[in-house]
């Protein structure tokens, strides 16, 4: 027998009590998927057909409502703006960390674990803190509405928890896979590069994953920092849908259900990955 | 052992360095700054404490500070609900996997979206108040975001809906690792569900649980402005504003006023450490008994 097995074996108790536990689960599970699903099928209704059938199933398809989402506001603009923004800090957050990381984890130095821990604790600071004096920066600067300027404050907030992650998973790279490199003559950023970045390709996955889908779903800074209606990220624009199409819910609908879309598909993939990072910080315990 | 420089380190770290200074090291600083300033466009007259007096008076964040307190109430929720159904979970029925997935999809859905769908479902004539007309609880068919009296229990609901998940998870990952001959154990010596739970599954999840309520705790304090932004503005009235609302109001919105904005960010920075730290100090504590 398999782990899973001896532990369904050892305890799954009377048959009554295993009923009532599937129905508790059922239930939590419909709870859970319920608005999602009424968000999927609403986007497929037309608007009579939604009228008269709020809550079952789409008696024809249709898809114009996904064109008329698409349409409405600038829809493709922000999705481009929300890609862009997001490949972008993703990219910047990774390598940095990555350095930094490296640093932490194969070169300390005196103080060098009191400046992680010090990184680390900036986790916990709420984003809403730095907004006020940032506001100020960004118009004196003239960095409000601008890709490097959101970028350079999405980089900043993720980096903490993006150290954390790295340097811990660097830590338990073991040094002998280092010595041959060592014996070969690498220099460190050589042994960085071609051993641990390598190494490090399901921690960088999950790592990746985190902060894209973090950066995919902020709103605050988002709604701040990037005032101008061409320059906003699909999470602030689909916000302003609800005052021009209140009226239209299946088109509402379609433009959320493609919003959500892109980081679905990517938890439906990569499911695994999603689950360790998320609960990353914590397991080790 | 690596060789390097003594330089080369701080080499790799400048960058995060530079970083980490413009965005946290320059405004948390200029926040303390500007909290005791009159600001007018970039900076202002020295003026004391007067916005700190200002902020404690004024009676829309009095009612911010009572929402996010009263959002504490989610902590137990969300503790107790991660804890049934992890271990739920970790019993490994038929279709374990399916109910994970299912359980954790919520928490990666953003949250204006599930904001926006919710404002939907709770409306007057929503699909829940169709559910519960249906089963013939009409008494109970309420506005739920429409009146003032329970539209911020319904947000709270909707924030235990999305963030349920990451504790089922949470609790059940650290399960996994929990060792089998404990539960064998437990099962020879005739233990039932509900002692399992306590004497053993209990026990083995407390550091997991205490950081689970830790988060919660910060981010019902200081990680709502989402939810409320696009559910209800802070709205009817002021019966779901809270103090990061209330902060952006400040900069943004209405009648801008940064230094205002920026004493009830300190206070709110002040807050959150104070917590953490006294938090960090009790796990301490209990950590030096075992």
């Amino acid at each position: 027998m398999n782990q899973g097995e001896k532990r369904r074996a050892a305890r799954i108790g009377q048959p009554a009590q295993r009923l009532v536990k599937q129905a508790l689960l059922v239930l939590i599970t419909l709870i859970a998927l319920y608005p999602v699903y009424w968000m999927v099928v609403t986007a497929f209704k037309s608007q009579p057909d939604y009228l008269f059938n709020k809550y079952g199933f789409p008696h024809s398809f249709h898809l114009e409502n996904f064109i008329k989402a698409m349409r409405s506001g600038r829809f493709i603009r922000w999705f481009l703006n929300s890609i862009i923004i997001t490949t972008g800090a993703t990219f910047a957050t990774t390598v940095i960390a990555s350095f930094a990381a490296f640093a932490f984890s194969k070169m300390p130095f005196k103080g060098s674990n009191t400046i992680l821990n010090f990184v680390i604790s900036l986790m916990v600071i709420p984003p809403v803190v730095m907004i006020v004096p940032l506001f100020i920066l960004y118009a004196q600067l003239k960095m409000s509405s601008t890709y490097h300027g959101i970028i350079i404050l999405y980089t900043g907030l993720t980096i903490p928890f993006s150290v954390y992650l790295l340097t811990n998973f660097f830590k338990t790279v073991p040094h002998d896979i280092v010595e041959s490199a060592l014996i070969d003559g690498c220099s460190p950023f050589g042994i960085m590069l071609r051993i641990y970045i390598p190494l490090s390709a399901p921690a960088l996955v999950t790592l990746i994953i985190v902060n894209a889908l973090w950066m995919w779903n902020e709103l605050l800074l988002a709604l701040v920092f990037l005032p101008k209606d061409e320059m906003r990220t699909l999470m602030v624009g689909i916000t302003a849908f609800r005052s021009k199409l209140n009226l239209d819910i299946p088109v509402t609908m379609a433009g959320l259900f493609l919003t959500t879309l892109p980081m679905v598909v990517l938890y439906i993939i990569f499911q695994r990955f999603f689950i360790r990072g998320l609960t990353a910080g914590a397991t080790k315990g | 052992m690596l060789k390097y420089k003594w330089w080369q380190p701080l080499l790799y770290l400048t960058p995060m360095g530079l970083v980490l200074l413009f965005v946290y090291g320059y405004p948390l600083v200029r926040v303390f700054d500007f909290s005791m300033r009159r600001i007018r466009g970039a900076s202002g007259p020295f003026i004391g404490f007067d916005n700190f007096r200002f902020v404690l008076r004024n009676p829309v964040f009095h009612d911010a500070v009572r929402h996010n307190l009263f959002f504490m109430i989610g902590v137990p929720v969300l503790v107790l609900l991660a804890l049934i159904f992890s271990s739920l979970l970790f019993e490994q029925p038929r279709g374990w996997k399916f109910y994970r997935f299912s359980l954790f999809l919520p928490y990666i859905l953003a949250v204006p979206v599930v904001g926006f769908v919710f404002s939907y479902l709770l409306t007057l004539n929503g699909a829940l108040n169709g559910i519960l007309r249906f089963l013939g609880l009409d008494f109970l068919a309420l506005d739920w975001l429409g009146s003032p009296k329970i539209a911020l229990k319904s947000v709270l609901a909707i924030i235990i809906w999305k963030e349920m998940g990451f504790g089922i998870v949470l609790f059940f990952a650290r399960l996994m690792s929990v060792s089998e001959e404990i539960y064998d154990a437990a099962k020879i010596d005739g233990a039932n569900w509900w002692q399992t739970l306590w004497y053993i599954t209990i026990p083995q999840l407390k550091v997991v649980i205490e950081f689970f309520a830790i988060i919660t705790i910060i981010n019902l304090l200081s990680w709502v402005f989402a939810y409320v932004y696009v559910i209800s503005k802070g709205g009817p009235g002021t019966s779901t504003q809270v103090i990061e609302l209330w902060i952006y109001n400040k900069v943004a919105h209405g009648a801008p006023n940064p230094g205002m904005g920026a004493a009830a960010s300190v206070i709110l920075f002040l807050v959150t450490m104070v917590l953490i730290f006294t938090l960090l100090r009790l796990r301490l504590r209990v950590g030096d008994e075992e």
